[in-house]
């Protein structure tokens, strides 16, 4: 599969001593391997990275997880701890031949305070499903993506996973507030914690989070989480440049302040992809260069409807933007967001899709998707023409939060494309002193390009970590560093 | 030239589409405290039609006005439609009703009213959707055209307007389409497929602002608007029964014997 990848000769191989030690602490219905039943969870959701486990485990407690990663560490055989393996770097899936530990039978919720608001669940957890349990009781997960029917709270954590509702609840470094993992070497740390402030001691949890699997495997989290809020607005703007995109932005902070709760921008191209492909109608009928979603909530309707009005009127008087809608109903506010979290899917649908989830300091932002376009052009390469490979070229993303998908989609993955796009993309941001990946992680796809977002200092640290923790190297191995 | 059009398009305010309702304990109402309330999505297509028919021909329609009856908080329905593009609205504030007695003001109570505000103020053209998603009572139009004695055209997925004033009304049928065609004035009620409504913009929701809205009472219309049906109670929809796997075909029969479907 991969040439430029050899298989670590220090891995044990898998024998049918192991297999049978495994049914001894399993049920059978946890062991996978048949190969029909093995190929969801060797290849990757994008389809793009396919690897050769020969065994899947499905453990149902930590108990079992610890079980089976002390046999793991001394058989010296290598695992993949996976989730809803919706993750798009390839950090989910095996190589080789690893092991496949999924964590989807751990999927109870363990106690929930409606005072604190401190959800403990189990890492196998479904996002939506967490998120639906929290909102009857009017709470709400501190983290939204469009993975949510199918990732995991666990996977989220292991990724550090940003999303929709970063710009107002922050990331998961700050709402986490422990988590429980299984070591390379089976021990179980326990440190499902459920304090806001704990000074004593190195945050060891903070490691574990956005670790991708290469230090422990997660198996429950505690996290705290918001009120719901019982308003909410959704806007749709059209602009006809990204420096008023900037403009709309720094009004949306100062207006709306506190009730801001998602401001995203899409580009005409991204827009006109999903078009394609929804049978919705679209919120502006004109064309726009620019397109951006502003959502408020807040607790009190008034009060909200009287801010966004002023913000609103404010943006049409001093001209920002051209045009706009405000969703009078829940189905228009479902609607208006599909045009956002419809663009990864809209351009799946093209064959393949290059994906770059980057971090660069606003003013530069879309600069990013202008300057890839030239250069693919420069390079020879036709943009969206019958023949051509590529498709399509798109930017959009969380400008609240600084960062940019910049995808190109193409008929199908060609190393030729790649080339052209790598390592340019990253030299680019390199200069910028962006990151490479703002929320996707390094998984298997960003690892060798982990230098041009951290210095070698840095990396050496990272080393030092993961010798420590797993010296043996068989927490999801070929990733991450 | 067609006569203009003067259409009046009547909307109700409900417990919003995407929203799972949900019956108190008492079981007598529907839960209606900090439940998000919008306009009827028939109703919404009513005005969208309005809109289009307007836009479909210079000089087509002289006005569209917006009636609904309710309590105060109706006038949220009103504003919606005013900012999709709808000329004026009228609110009709019927005392004692609120949202959690929506359902006592019923559908002969607002046809009466509708049809005392039209024999009042004219018009030759009445929009309004099929039915509301509240009751579902789909009776309104029916009811309005009969006390009216004016042509009716229920279940609309497609209107139009001939220069002869004519109007043409596709309705979805069995095993088809049916057309019915009668002149001004007629009651036209609105399907689902009728059309896609837009998006309200932020000019014209600044703008709407601006728009009339003038307030009426049952009395004032010489309607009386007294409940005539009681509500007995009130359920849930039975909870569906988790199912369970089965590990072969003989233990499915065996279920199936057990539960009766078999």
């Amino acid at each position: 599969m991969y040439p430029e990848i050899i298989r670590d000769p220090r891995f044990g191989e898998l024998t049918q001593a192991d297999i049978e030690y495994f049914k001894s602490i399993l049920p059978e219905s946890s062991i996978l391997q048949d190969d029909q039943d093995l190929s969801g969870y060797n290849i990757d959701s994008m389809r793009k990275y396919n690897g050769q486990s020969r065994l899947v485990l499905k453990p149902r407690s930590t108990e079992e997880v610890s079980k089976i990663m002390k046999h793991c560490g001394e058989r010296k055989l290598a695992v993949v701890p996976q989730g809803g393996n919706t993750g798009l770097v390839g950090g989910s899936v095996p190589v080789f031949d690893e092991i496949v530990i999924s964590l989807s039978n751990l999927n109870k919720i363990r106690s929930f305070d409606e005072v604190s608001g401190i959800i403990v669940a189990d890492a196998g957890c479904i996002l939506e499903a967490t998120d639906m349990f929290l909102a009857e009781h009017g709470y709400i997960f501190p983290l939204d993506l469009g993975a949510k029917g199918s990732c995991h709270i666990g996977g989220n954590v292991a990724t550090n996973a940003g999303g929709l509702r970063l710009l107002r609840y922050g990331s998961l470094h700050g709402s986490v507030l422990g988590v429980e993992a299984v070591m390379a070497d089976g021990t179980i740390v326990n440190g499902l914690g459920k304090l806001r402030k704990d000074n004593t001691g190195y945050d060891i949890k903070q490691l574990l989070i956005g670790s991708e699997g290469t230090l422990g495997v997660i198996t429950g989290v505690s996290v705290l989480c918001p009120k719901r809020s019982k308003v909410m607005n959704v806007a749709f703007f059209g602009l006809d440049s990204y420096e008023k995109v900037q403009k709309a932005f720094v009004k949306a902070k100062s207006d709306l302040g506190e009730i801001l709760s998602a401001f995203e921008f899409m580009d005409r191209e991204s827009q006109d992809q999903v078009a394609q492909f929804s049978e919705l109608r679209r919120p502006l009928d004109e064309q726009h260069n620019f397109y951006v979603l502003v959502e408020t909530s807040g607790s009190n309707r008034s009060h909200d409807e009287e801010k966004l009005q002023e913000y609103l009127e404010g943006l049409m008087e001093a001209e920002i933007i051209d045009d706009g809608v405000l969703a009078q109903d829940e189905t228009q506010m479902k609607n208006i967001w599909t045009w956002r979290e419809g663009i990864p899917e809209s351009l799946a649908r093209t064959g393949g899709v290059y994906k770059y989830d980057v971090s660069i300091p606003l003013e530069d932002l879309y600069l990013m998707v202008e300057d890839c376009r030239a250069k693919l052009v420069e390079k020879g390469y036709e943009i969206g023409t019958e023949e051509s490979n590529i498709v399509n070229v798109v930017g959009y993303g969380h400008l609240g939060d600084g960062n940019l998908h910049l995808n190109v989609a193409v008929k199908s993955y060609s190393k030729d494309v790649e080339h052209a796009l790598e390592p340019w993309v990253y030299e680019w941001i390199q200069k910028r002193q962006g990151s490479i990946s703002a929320e996707h992680g390094l998984g298997f796809a960003k690892r060798p390009y982990l230098k041009y977002s951290k210095d070698q200092s840095m990396i050496n640290l990272m080393k030092q970590v993961k010798n420590v923790y797993d010296p043996d190297g068989i927490m999801n191995p070929y990733k991450y560093i | 030239m067609p006569p203009r059009l003067n259409i009046i398009v009547p909307v109700k305010r409900v417990i919003d589409y995407a929203i799972k309702p949900r019956v108190n304990s008492a079981k007598n109402i529907v839960e209606t405290n900090g439940v998000k309330f919008s306009l009827n999505p028939f109703c919404e297509i009513a005005v969208e039609e309005a809109i289009r028919l307007r836009e479909s021909k210079k000089d087509l329609v002289e006005s569209i006005t917006l009636v609904s009856a309710g309590s105060a908080k109706a006038q949220d329905a009103l504003r919606s439609g005013l900012a999709m593009g709808a000329d004026k609205a009228t609110l009709i504030e019927c005392p004692g009703i609120d949202d959690a007695k929506s359902l006592s003001l019923e559908p002969l109570a607002v046809a009466k009213l509708l049809k005392a505000y039209i024999d009042k103020e004219g018009a030759n053209l009445v929009i309004l959707g099929k039915q509301a998603i509240d009751d579902d009572s789909n009776q309104t139009g029916q009811m309005l055209a009969g006390l009216l004695n004016w042509p009716q055209a229920t279940n609309a997925s497609n209107v139009a307007v001939d220069d002869d004033g004519i109007v043409s009304v596709t309705r979805e049928v069995d095993g088809g389409s049916e057309t019915l065609s009668a002149p001004l004035p007629i009651v036209i009620t609105t399907d689902l497929r009728l059309n896609v409504p837009r998006y309200t913009k932020l000019q014209d929701i600044m703008k709407a602002k601006k728009k009339k809205t003038d307030k009426l009472t049952p009395s004032d219309l010489g309607v009386d608007i007294a409940p005539r049906l009681e509500v007995v109670s009130l359920s849930d929809p039975p909870k569906r029964l988790g199912g369970s796997k089965v590990d072969s075909v003989d233990s499915l029969i065996s279920k199936l014997k057990d539960v009766g479907a078999i």
